[in-house]
């Protein structure tokens, strides 16, 4: 169960009665949420390109992220709470991207696994190639290699769960209030229409937010 | 090998000429051009107007220049009379410069291959780069569809009478045709590598990345910048074509019963496409009148950032291609610039080139068979038995190559660096011991499971003649039963002197395409075995290389029996430090041109199951 909370606080809680102390802690709200948190992030079942088949690796026999309760990888969207960017995001592929970003309800993290994701990596020069899946899509944790070994990765993981400790639930986008409008979706023009690159210039037409 | 005439038999040259007097040219003049004594692996660096020069005399060039008027003649004839049924590879050189007397010019290239081996017949026809058109093939030739596509997109070719010329890589919409030498990118720093701006000492201020306007890697031509980029446009038009195409399509008009059809996209993110592949179906009920595949979610420009690199630099983007198989990659690269080369490879680096070939063969049937069973609904199973005895051959190639996936192993003349001690007894421990019997385990887990088969029997059938025509390779064909294997019908390397057999299969389902898989891992093992045994000492290397190496001028196209199929890596070199032109001739996508074919009119459900059979990785597919 969950951690005993911090002695400082314990004392302004009311007393358990001894009968009950075996079985009763006392936690906070921000600590049950990460505890939670941490043993059930959900990643979405997305391949991009050769990294992706270090992730898969991950998840399988002998790395087992089903150790930190995140075996279960959602096809959908909509079930998956941690977007893992493995390999490089194209232009053709970036407007799917921010969608399937938008769809992950929150909260969501996201985690660039490899070159390509965090900079374009060794195809950072291409004409099709999108240089950092950070240009379009807010992300949590960086993994440098070509590919990341699956320890790198699992790395990562731990950092991002080191993360929610620090994480208050009034901070947290899910639970405020007002629309969320999501990321405006590049659109494919002659190049890439990204309305974030091209902010300051012109701004992007109002119903694709 | 027969006497050969500009890399073809001389009995083809001749029949050639008898039946076409004076339309086909060599497209190497005999008399002219000599490129022996060109200094190779020099440290020198060409300067332009040198290599233009050689390039002037079109030395070492392959094959015969056709005019256009006669291409699709000369195409039948080859093919009817005499065997040259494989349209390997069809691909595009841009020469934005006068070659000689030749103008400014568009080069299309076409290699020929016989079931029987034998060589390869090359056609060039030219065409000029304004308004460039040719004829399609694709009406008689279905291997030509999306290659011709892809030449369109990247060349800006035209293919007249091309039945569904839309751009294959990139999106349509999309500005200029990248792959010609004049087009550049927004991230364009200078012509070759290795920039100036970073190498040796670096420190020039002049990085792409900072000079390009929005500091993203975009170009837009001025006039879009100007008028355009503020206008509210729907900018989703790409998709347009690729509809209007879908509804046009084979309709049945008079069906007896009036129903509504609907499109469904499977993909790009769809967990049975393994990547980011799309395929964007009609429709009706649940079963499926039409079946486009979408392709270039994963087009990383490979090609035009190969002919920027040095020779040397392309070997651990090849990795990066297939990424289940690095090491047969690195290897078609490598015969390919040998080839150019002229040069021997040692004994012991050829035979270590073969193991490292096999067990990648192993690995990726195990895998294939494993992730088909994914696909079929086996959530994950298949592939966890599959995975596990990934990691331990991966565990090998890490010892040998430095990495689990990405080797940059092999290099012309040789292989990077030797196996460490005990290496031999490992793999041979594997081979011998544990992988037979867990072969053994899966095979008989997936082939006599009654669901597979009920999911895989009869379904997606594909027949001999059908499948040679559309230029599939591998064990895709010869789960039709066509006895072809690039290992025994063209030897590279040492294959010619081991024991095995070519094995097929008859129906050309997806169950005899995943069993097919298995007896190929069988023959790998047998392999394996005679090769871990008979590995001489030696050296491994017979060259000194050089980063900034040269390869003197000349095109060729090399190709080996990699575990997908066919790979071919065409090339040619102007004789610098980088390639002039880089294609490959990808296995993934020529196997999924039947794919629409195939899946008209089967359940939606068997449509993954069919994608699975044929077994494909993304990062190949678009490069
Ligand atoms: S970082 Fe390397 S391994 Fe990962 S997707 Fe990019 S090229 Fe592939």
């Amino acid at each position: 169960m969950a951690r005993q909370s911090q002695a400082g606080s314990v004392s302004r809680l009311p007393e358990v009665p001894p009968e009950l102390q075996s079985s009763v802690n006392l936690t906070t709200l921000d600590q049950v949420y990460a505890w939670a948190r941490k043993r059930s992030l959900w990643p979405m079942l997305f391949g991009l390109a050769c990294c992706a088949f270090e992730m898969i690796a991950t998840a399988a026999s002998r790395y087992d992220t089903a150790r930190f309760g995140m075996e279960i990888m959602r096809a959908s969207p909509r079930q998956a709470d941690l977007l893992i960017v493995n390999g490089t995001v194209t232009k053709k592929m970036a407007p799917l991207l921010v969608r399937l970003y938008n769809q992950i309800a929150e909260p969501k993290y996201v985690i660039a696994m490899g070159a390509c994701a965090i900079s374009g990596g060794p195809f950072k020069e291409g004409y099709n190639v999108v240089s950092g899946v950070d240009r379009l899509i807010p992300v949590d944790v960086y993994i440098p290699g070509c590919p990341p070994r699956p320890e790198a990765l699992i790395h990562g993981i731990l950092t991002l769960d080191a993360r929610f400790d620090h994480e208050s639930i009034r901070d947290i986008r899910a639970f405020q209030t007002g629309e969320d409008k999501g990321i405006p979706e590049p659109a494919l023009g002659p190049d890439l229409l990204n309305w974030r690159d091209l902010e300051g210039l012109v701004g992007p037409p109002e119903e694709k937010r | 090998m027969a006497d050969t005439i500009n890399g073809m038999p001389v009995e083809v040259w001749e029949k050639l000429q008898a039946r076409f007097p004076g339309a086909l040219h060599p497209a190497q003049p005999p008399e002219r051009g000599d490129a022996e004594g060109y200094p190779q692996g020099g440290e020198h660096r060409m300067t332009r107007s040198v290599s233009r020069s050689v390039l002037q005399n079109r030395p070492r060039y392959e094959g015969v220049l056709v005019h256009s008027r006669h291409l699709l003649d000369v195409m039948r004839f080859l093919r009817d009379e005499l065997g040259y049924v494989m349209l390997s590879s069809l691909t595009a050189v841009d020469y934005p410069e006068a070659v000689g007397q030749l103008p400014p010019h568009i080069d299309v290239v076409y290699h020929l291959f016989r079931l029987e081996g034998g060589g390869y017949v090359v056609l060039h026809v030219h065409t000029a780069r304004e308004g460039a058109i040719l004829p399609s093939l694709t009406p008689e030739f279905a291997a030509a569809n999306l290659q011709e596509r892809e030449v369109w997109d990247m060349f800006g070719v035209r293919f007249d009478g091309h039945p569904d010329l839309r751009r294959l890589l990139m999106w349509e919409g999309f500005d200029g045709f990248p792959l010609r030498k004049d087009w550049r990118e927004a991230y364009f720093e200078e012509e070759h590598k290795p920039f100036r701006s970073r190498f040796p000492e670096g420190g020039s201020p002049l990085y792409a990345e900072e000079r390009t306007p929005y500091h993203a890697n975009v170009r837009y031509s001025r006039e879009f910048a100007e008028h355009n980029l503020h206008v509210d446009e729907d900018f989703s038009e790409a998709d347009a074509l690729l509809y209007e195409r879908m509804l046009s399509a084979d309709r049945d008009t008079d069906k007896p019963l009036k129903t509504e059809e609907m499109i469904l996209n499977m993909g790009p993110h769809h967990p049975s496409t393994h990547g980011v592949f799309r395929m964007a179906v009609r429709l009706d009920g649940e079963t499926v009148r039409h079946l486009e595949p979408v392709f270039g979610y994963l087009h990383r420009c490979h090609e035009k950032i190969g002919e920027r690199n040095t020779w040397l630099q392309n070997i651990p983007y090849t990795d990066r291609l297939d990424y289940i198989n690095g090491m047969t990659n690195n290897l078609a690269y490598c015969l390919a610039m040998e080839k150019l080369l002229g040069w021997e490879v040692p004994e012991r680096a050829e035979y270590i080139r073969v193991i490292m070939a096999e067990l990648s063969r192993v690995v990726n049937h195990v895998l294939a068979a494993g992730f088909f069973s994914n696909e079929i609904g086996m959530y994950f199973t298949g592939s966890l038995y599959a995975l596990e005895e990934r990691e331990l051959v991966l565990d090998l190639f890490e010892a040998a190559a430095g990495g689990r996936m990405m080797f940059n192993y092999m290099r012309p003349g040789g292989i990077a660096r030797d196996l460490p001690e005990g290496w031999i007894e490992r793999a041979r421990a594997l081979v011998r011991g544990r992988l037979p019997k867990k072969v053994k385990q899966m095979q008989s887990f997936l082939l006599d499971n009654e669901i597979v088969r009920a999911r895989s029997v009869n379904v997606g059938m594909l027949s001999a003649h059908d499948a040679i025509a559309s230029g599939v390779s591998g064990p895709v064909l010869r789960a039709c039963g066509v006895r072809y294997d690039i290992r025994r019908a063209e030897p590279y390397g040492i294959y010619d002197r081991f024991a095995f057999d070519v094995v097929t299969r008859e129906h050309g389902d997806a169950f005899d395409r995943v069993a097919l898989r298995f007896d190929e891992v069988w023959e790998s093992l047998r392999i394996l075995e005679q090769a871990l045994d008979a590995i001489p000492e030696g050296p491994i290397q017979s060259h000194r290389l050089s980063p900034k190496m040269l390869i003197p001028p000349g095109e060729t196209y090399a190709r080996i029996e990699a575990p997908k199929g066919e790979l071919g890596f065409y090339l040619v070199s102007d004789g610098g430090a980088n390639p002039y032109r880089y294609h490959i001739r990808a296995t993934s996508l020529l196997n999924l041109t039947p794919l629409s074919a195939l899946t008209r009119g089967v359940k939606i459900a068997d449509v993954v199951s069919i994608l699975g059979s044929i077994d494909l990785t993304m990062g190949e597919v678009d490069r």
